[in-house]
């Protein structure tokens, strides 16, 4: 299990090499990083100046334990690592970090994929954005739960 | 039981958590809501916003039919917007 729940900034090669070191049986790492950004696509042409992200201590980590065991029954992962941070960031900061380690590609790839989907719509963090007008917390979008879905496992 | 508040929610109301003593008769979430909701103007006004108001019991996902009884913990929070 390695979910990590921070303020502190990470590293992606530091990561990938702790990850990776002394295996030989990983084939492929797939990690995606996201980013804080200046513009909110849904909000007109507003700059976001900075963000702020709370979460629910505690939750927080049960919640990206349970996505993280999810991704581990549904592919062969060799090892997989959810990094989220919390507190203010500026465009350009680096906010999340899912890696997946596997002996093939789709495999890091689709569950790499899914932790994210599912990170977005299951892990309790909410995002205020600070811009020239003033603070204003970030809706949840539907195309976030649409993405989510397509993971449901058939009933 | 201890109360906790998030993002908008926690502005609103103005803390970010209280301890409540709710009666016998409020068993689920739903309930809750209602009863926290006559508590002061402020908790009022927030959960006025009843469709955007997500609930989590003992931190866990949870309805507003789910059952409280017995709980430590219930959160109350605005849909997720992580990642």
């Amino acid at each position: 299990m390695a979910v990590r729940v921070q303020s502190e900034a990470f590293d992606l090669g530091v990561e990938t090499a702790r990850l990776t070191k002394g295996r030989h049986d990983v084939g492929a790492v797939a990690s995606f990083v996201g980013i804080a950004r200046e513009n909110n696509p849904d909000e007109g042409a507003e700059p976001v100046i900075a963000m702020t992200l709370e979460h629910y201590p505690g939750m927080t980590e049960r919640q990206l334990e349970a996505i993280e065991a999810e991704a581990r029954e549904r592919w062969p992962l060799l090892d997989c690592l959810i990094v989220h941070r919390y507190g203010r960031f500026e465009p350009g900061d680096p906010i999340v970090l899912v890696m997946t380690l596997s002996s093939h590609r789709q495999a890091a790839f689709d569950a790499c994929q899914f932790l994210m989907d599912w990170l977005k719509t299951k892990a309790p963090f909410w995002k205020q954005e600070e811009t020239a007008s003033g603070q204003r917390w970030v809706a949840a979008r539907k195309s976030d739960d649409a993405a989510a879905k397509k993971w449901s496992k058939p009933a | 039981m201890k109360i906790l508040y998030f993002a908008w929610l926690r502005t609103e109301i103005g803390m970010a958590e209280e301890t409540a003593s709710p009666p016998e008769t409020v068993t689920t979430a739903g309930a809750l809501i209602d009863w926290l909701a006559a508590l002061s103007p402020r908790h009022g006004t927030a959960f006025e916003k009843r469709n955007s108001i997500r609930v989590a019991i003992d931190q866990e996902f949870a309805e507003t039919d789910s059952v409280i009884t017995g709980a430590n913990e219930v959160a109350f929070f605005p849909p997720v917007t992580g990642g």
